[in-house]
């Protein structure tokens, strides 16, 4: 079969000037026209030498870590940005939604975004017209469609873009983290609607750092790392190749300051420990971990809970712990949760930090650090039989045998 | 073999004329998006399009006209200076207007691919429905006035000082908002440029005081003056002077070859420096 989408040794190159500015003013370009040349401009390969085809029907997954360079490579596709070097040859219309509400006007009316946002992604009106009613119904914003899009709450935004892109019908589509936002409902709904987007043998790139969506919508998988393609092979493979390469172990997690205006503290550090005390992650199975996080209160609290919350690598509620309600002074404080009694299986598990006072959130950081559990075996563990796909708690029940 | 061919930035100038077409629809809505946020949440809503030229007129008309007797020849000065300013303000408006339109759509131009001329080309659009909503109170003022017109001199007289300053508008709109991605410097440079412009347009007074033809020449490189000078002939039944008016039209011409090039040369780095 010959590929609907040929990318042959595409290469882009940033100039990094010694401003950072992204943009010139003119004095500086007069300026340092007349100067010789003082800064170095030092060069970015964003992309290196990056071929692969794509066939018909295809579903590759795109992973990589942040600037690994499939953003870019997607803008290329998508045409928004022409290559260094390179060339892409496709037999099919090219869609991008880099990010779904392109051109989303907050003064017109849902309507009216609905028909703009359509024709800026590249549908003729008549196409919008008579797709508009399923449009509308898969939004669920039909009794807003009148309403200026600035009163509509960012979900409602965000399911009405998706819903004008999820009806756009070219040949190959680029996806880019969309699924990323909105609640749980409507991802599924999303996903659903890409399933079977991909099952019409459409031809899907799909860039996510969710891995259970990549798996699921996914057949092929491409790793890319610093620019370059590390991987291509079966999307299982390149998810299994991704976390075993490139996922860190560090112990010491910054947490990042968002909390609301009348929070009395913040948590700013996270850090992940063995049962002495000592930073470790990686975990053999069936050994003890502890998390540490450190608090800094700066108003006298009343009913202050901490809360621990983990997911599987794929998105998965694991568990929620949460603190008793205590009374606070000012000062610093670290919490400890500790566990010494639940095997955890191999991989890798996000956590989330909350804190609230009265069941109200002030701080909520979700992947704040990741919690990593090795292949090795402990003695504590020796009577685990370690094989893929027994389970993701390793603890043995207690078997008990009666003889009639 | 492949329809689509994605190779570095080609150097060379192609309009793309073809790939302009397909996309013709989006001329529209961007046109009518702008449009529709302009007067969105306004009391007054399209009547904004006609009450600026109104009270500029108003006030030209008792400074010059009135306290300074400014030469308008046998037009009304009201008259004479609205057709100045109706031309004017679409110039301006639309140079103003076209050399902002890249930034303030950079966030689509980041995001999604198409004919990037489309987006300064219909700010210039929209600016020309402002024209029309202007030129209806350009009528009354006619009728008011009681200026003979005749239709048969005065419509194509129209058409054609629309089409020169439009020509007029198109290249320096285009090359500004290529520029202004690159320099932000000419989003305080454009509006400062405008108001000396004016001045050496004949807006506000006829440009019947100068004798020296060089002078003359200098001043109709800019269309306008001659898409001005046209439209007055019009209406005061004289015959315009075709020399000057040839040679605004070439040179509105040149400066669209100039503005269309030097977008088209940097348009695929746009979406990385906006």
């Amino acid at each position: 079969m010959e590929p609907i989408l040929k990318i042959q040794n595409v290469s882009k190159e940033f100039v990094i000037s010694g401003e950072r500015k992204p943009y010139l003013s003119l004095g500086e370009k007069i300026v340092s026209s007349f100067k010789f040349k003082s800064k170095a401009n030092t060069t970015f390969l964003a992309l290196d030498d990056v071929s692969f085809d794509v066939y018909p029907g295809d579903t590759i997954g795109l992973i990589g870590k942040n600037g690994a360079g499939k953003s870019t490579l997607l803008k290329i596709l998508s045409r928004i940005t022409p290559p260094s070097s390179g060339e892409i040859f496709s037999n099919g219309r090219i869609a991008s939604l880099l990010e779904v509400g392109t051109g989303f006007h907050p003064e017109l009316s849902g309507r009216d975004n609905i028909f703009l946002n359509g024709s800026i992604l590249g549908m003729k009106k008549k196409e919008i017209l008579s797709k508009f009613d399923e449009i509308v119904d898969f939004s669920g914003v039909e009794r807003f469609l009148d309403t200026p899009l600035k009163r509509y709450s960012s979900g409602m935004q965000l399911r009405l873009a998706f819903a004008v892109a999820a009806f756009l019908e070219p040949e190959i589509m680029i996806i880019d983290e969309v699924l990323a936002v909105g609640d749980m409902e409507f991802q599924k709904k999303c996903l659903q609607k890409m399933e079977n987007v991909s099952q019409s043998g459409r031809t899907i790139i799909f860039v996510s750092h969710n891995m259970a969506a990549v798996r699921k919508l996914c057949s092929k998988g491409i790793l890319m790392h610093q620019g370059k393609v590390k991987h291509i092979g079966t999307i299982n493979e390149v998810i299994d190749r991704y976390t075993e390469n490139f996922e860190s172990y560090e112990t010491s997690f910054d947490i990042p300051l968002k909390i609301s205006d009348d929070a009395p503290g913040f948590a700013y550090k996270m850090v992940i420990e063995d049962l002495n005390n000592q930073p470790a992650n990686n975990f053999p199975v069936g050994t003890g971990w502890q998390i540490r996080v450190y608090v800094k209160i700066t108003h006298l609290v009343k009913g202050f809970i901490i809360g621990l919350g983990m997911l599987t690598q794929d998105d998965a509620s694991l568990r929620t712990s949460w603190s008793e309600s205590m009374d606070l002074e000012v000062g610093e404080y670290e919490f400890v949760f500790k566990e010494n009694t639940l095997f955890l299986s191999t991989g890798n598990y996000k956590l989330i930090l909350g804190m609230s006072v009265r069941m109200v959130n002030f701080q909520y950081i979700e992947n704040c650090a990741t919690l990593r559990i090795s292949e090795e075996i402990t003695d504590a563990s020796s009577t685990i039989k370690l094989a893929k796909g027994v389970g993701l708690i390793l603890n043995p029940l207690e078997i008990e045998m009666i003889k009639k | 073999m492949y329809k689509l061919h994605i190779t570095p930035a080609r150097q060379f100038f192609n309009l793309n004329i073809k790939e302009l077409y397909a996309f013709n629809e989006l001329f529209y809505f961007f046109t009518w998006r702008d449009i529709k946020v302009k007067y969105k949440q306004t009391v007054l809503g399209f009547l904004w399009a006609i009450l600026q030229p109104l009270v500029m007129m108003v006030i030209f008309s008792y400074f010059f006209g009135k306290v300074l007797n400014v030469d308008a020849g046998n037009l009304p000065y009201p008259v004479f200076v609205f057709a100045g300013l109706l031309i004017w303000n679409l110039f301006s408006s639309g140079v103003v207007n076209a050399s902002n339109s890249m930034i303030s759509n950079a966030n689509i131009i980041k995001k999604i691919y198409f004919p990037r001329l489309i987006i300064p080309i219909s700010s210039i659009i929209g600016v020309i429905f402002d024209f029309f909503m202007a030129l209806i109170l350009f009528i009354g003022i006619l009728i008011w006035y009681k200026v003979q017109v005749n239709l048969l001199v005065f419509i194509p007289s129209l058409l054609l000082s629309l089409l020169l300053a439009v020509l007029g508008t198109l290249g320096p709109g285009c090359l500004l908002a290529a520029l202004n991605v690159k320099y932000r410097d000419f989003r305080y440079i454009v509006p400062f440029m405008m108001q000396a412009l004016m001045f050496i347009t004949p807006v506000i007074y006829s440009p019947n005081f100068i004798d020296n033809q060089f002078v003359k020449f200098i001043m109709y490189i800019n269309p306008i003056a001659g898409s001005i000078h046209l439209l007055r002939a019009s209406l005061s039944g004289t015959t315009p002077d075709f020399l000057l008016i040839s040679y605004s039209f070439l040179s509105g011409l040149v400066l669209t070859f100039i503005g269309l090039f030097y977008f088209k040369r940097t348009e695929a780095y746009f979406a990385d420096i906006a």
